[in-house]
């Protein structure tokens, strides 16, 4: 019997994985096996945020707070210095420190409850803005609207999708069966799940198509006082944002404000500055991972800024690969077949032999 | 006080120029400028403040009547430090003050007689002011002028009033007579008079320009600015004073002082830990400040934590010194690295622990999968878990 096993476990190894193993290994040889990328929608809305006009104000976390109706957040390793007394405890003289509530919105990174932040690269004694040694630089998180979302494909039940003309990837909370697929497919880290409650909601960026719908710009390009969020036409954005990577340190630039192409939101006027430090000789987001509707401009190289970058990081998204040996493991349902068929071979097998051992007995 | 005693031969509401001789001291373009402020901390555009000039040296200066109960007199005594205008210039030039128990020449028998003949004159008109709050138990018998009740009387004069305004925190929400134990059931302006749209303007006591910018409103446009919830002028009410506050960096910051006196107090910085209402009271003090005196004559830039007079609840509620809630809270002048630090990684141990958990999946798959269909005793088909090998001690 023990041999009779061992074989079986053999041919249960070889018949039912092999043709797995061999999809899963087949990517391997420069995405041959990749669907193609999915093209950027031509009026596609996004942003593009500089790093360089970027004066760290904030003004863009509280803006989307606002725009949101998101709550504030705290940590609990803040809580020595970020609390105070609620009404309730007005006159307690014991408290505590865990019950207050915070005088700061201070998200250390993106969550269930923000959608936005502002973060700092620090370098050294960071003497110097927008330079990588003993220098310091900003960089805005928010999600990037992929031309070819890792989300919309990794979502079982289509919570996840992206709008066929603005390119906004929106996240539908009714349809959603909090699987958190999405967070651990997405490779810039955004969709994120609100684990602090029972009954947690996962929440992105959705570019504030609710106040596109007014008229209204995005709450964090609404606030922006410098322009270091654009809000625009992405193709539009790009032109402009190669239009920065070709100035030099010293030249004087009028950087626009608002939306580029003043359709939204009221009507700022630009502002003339003097380039300080040189821009990285590229625009993030044009490219990398199928390119993005968010894109970035910074004088700090983009892998210091936290985003996905280097030669490691292909030019399509990881979904291309993903979605095509799922849709070949899948294909007409004839691989499921022929393992449930094997499967049920072996329990018949089996079946056949306790009967004949039975006999013998 | 008016020159000449010509403030009873009035201009027609187009001639500015013949205004000069009326506003005593003040020059036609000082009033000019006056009314373009005016016109400026309403909100509304600079160029209506011909507009409002107009209206308040029309013939028909409007009867005001100004009734005063539990008061302290620091409603008056704000108003007479106005200095654009001048106290005189508004009562004898611009409305008609006929009855103020502090500022009236007559007295007595005198004054109250006026003050029914004019009442009567204007009825359905005038303009009624109130400050200090009303008590109102055992029939209001707490504070009498006259002989009758204040509570009567107010509600008398409201009766023929085109517009109320409660002046100062007493009569807009009840100010420190109701603060408890209330022995008087003290009350607002708007609590006695149900029904009636009153205009509150509070504060302990409030800017006198808060109160002449809404009397200017009322005159040029004949209807009250845009109020709040709680029939406060939005102009005026319509921000924290935590969003105007000249120390908001220093909150922003977290740079707090601890106690009066202290290094951190002497730097000017943020009062909110001393037990600053600011981050929940409305009113616009750090924007236009008191008297006339110039930058920070307001209790927070003297280095006292503003104590919430404007807001029901908190001012003479509130402890002084208890910490205000936040209703506004926006991040701070921190930032987050771009990679925050979060837990320690993998230890060797969890991770052992996980190739463990892994490795008896696919054990179990696989015993799992070798006996499909097999009719086997129970107790042999049971998944034996790995046991301790180690026998325990027997002593």
């Amino acid at each position: 019997m023990t041999v009779d096993r061992r074989a079986f476990l053999k041919g249960a190894a070889t018949g039912g994985s092999a043709a797995a193993l061999a999809s899963v290994t087949a990517p391997g040889e420069a995405g041959a096996f990749a669907r193609p990328s999915k093209p950027r929608p031509t009026q596609a809305l996004g942003l593009l945020y500089d790093s360089t006009l970027c004066v760290g104000c904030k003004a863009c976390v509280a803006g989307c707070k606002d725009a949101n109706d998101m709550p504030v957040e705290r940590s609990r390793d803040q809580e020595s210095w970020n609390s105070m007394v609620t009404p309730e405890q007005r006159n307690q003289v014991v408290r505590q420190v865990g019950d207050t509530q915070p005088i700061w919105d201070t998200p250390k990174s993106l969550s269930g409850s923000t959608l936005n932040i502002i973060k700092a690269y620090v370098h050294g004694r960071a003497e110097v803005k927008d330079r990588a040694e003993d220098g310091f630089a900003f960089i805005k998180r928010q999600c990037l609207h992929c031309n070819d979302p890792s989300c919309v494909s990794a979502c079982p039940v289509s919570a996840m999708t992206k709008d066929p003309d603005t390119g906004i990837v929106n996240h539908h909370v009714d349809r959603c069966i909090g699987c958190r697929y999405c967070v651990w497919a997405c490779p810039f880290n955004i969709p994120r799940f609100d684990y602090d409650s029972a009954f947690g909601k996962l929440r992105k960026c959705e570019l504030c198509d609710h106040r596109l719908a007014e008229g209204e710009l995005p709450g964090c390009v609404a606030t922006c006082p410098t322009g270091a969020t654009l809000f625009g036409r992405v193709d539009d954005l790009e032109a402009e944002a190669r239009r920065r990577i070709a100035l030099k340190p010293g030249d004087t630039y009028r950087y626009p404000r608002g939306d580029i192409n003043r359709r939204f939101g009221p009507y700022t006027p630009p502002h003339e500055k003097v380039v300080q430090a040189a821009y990285q000789p590229e625009v993030y987001g044009d490219r990398l991972l199928g390119g993005t509707q968010t894109l970035y401009v910074s004088a700090v190289p983009f892998d210091k800024l936290g985003l996905p970058h280097g030669p490691h990081i292909p030019d399509r998204m990881y979904a291309t690969e993903t979605e095509a040996v799922q849709h070949t493991l899948y294909r007409g349902m004839i691989l499921p077949a022929v393992v449930l068929t094997a499967l049920i071979l072996i329990a018949r097998r089996n079946v056949d032999r306790h009967h004949t051992e039975a006999e013998e007995d | 006080m008016a020159p000449n005693g010509q403030h009873s031969t009035y201009v027609q509401a187009d001639d500015l120029d013949a205004c000069v001789d009326l506003f005593g001291r003040l020059k036609r373009r000082d009033f000019l400028k006056f009314c373009t402020g005016v016109a400026v901390t309403l909100g509304l555009s600079p160029a209506l403040g011909a507009r409002i000039a107009k209206a308040a040296t029309s013939p028909a200066r409007p009867t005001v009547f100004w009734l005063s109960g539990q008061a302290c007199t620091g409603c008056t005594e704000t108003l007479l430090r106005s200095h654009h205008p001048t106290v005189d210039t508004l009562i004898l030039d611009m409305i008609s003050l006929d009855y103020h128990e502090t500022l009236a020449a007559g007295s007595g028998e005198q004054a109250e007689i006026f003050k029914d003949q004019s009442m009567k004159r204007n009825w359905g008109e005038y303009v009624l002011v109130v400050d200090g709050s009303i008590p109102t138990k055992d029939g209001g018998i707490y504070c009498q002028v006259a002989g009758h009740p204040f509570v009567d009387d107010v509600r008398h004069a409201a009766e023929g009033a085109a517009a109320i305004i409660a002046m100062g925190s007493c009569s807009a929400w009840g100010g420190i007579p109701s603060a408890d134990p209330n022995p008087t059931e003290a009350k607002s302006a708007q609590d006695v008079l149900p029904g009636k749209t009153v205009i509150n303007i509070p504060g302990c006591p409030p800017s006198p320009y808060n109160f002449l910018s809404t009397v200017l409103y009322l005159l040029t446009f004949g209807k009250p600015p845009e109020l709040d919830a709680q029939n406060r002028p939005r102009f005026a009410y319509g921000r924290l004073i935590h969003e105007n506050c000249e120390r908001r960096p220093h909150f922003d910051a977290g740079r707090f002082a601890l106690e009066f006196g202290d290094a951190g107090h002497r730097q000017g910085w943020c009062l909110y830990k001393l037990g600053c209402k600011g981050p929940e009271t409305y009113a616009n003090c750090p924007a236009i400040g008191f008297n006339d005196a110039g930058f920070g004559a307001w209790p927070v830039g003297t280095g006292h934590p503003c104590f919430g007079c404007t807001e029901k609840g908190i001012g003479f509620t509130k402890p002084m010194h208890a910490m205000a809630e936040v209703l506004t809270v926006t991040p701070p002048n921190l930032f987050p690295r771009v990679a925050e630090p979060k837990g320690q990684g993998v230890t060797p141990a969890a991770a052992a622990l996980a190739a463990g958990v892994v490795g008896l999946g696919v054990g179990a798959g696989a015993v799992l999968t070798s006996r499909l269909g097999k009719d086997v005793p129970p107790d042999e088909a049971a998944f034996e878990p790995p046991h301790y090998t180690e026998k325990p001690d027997n002593q």
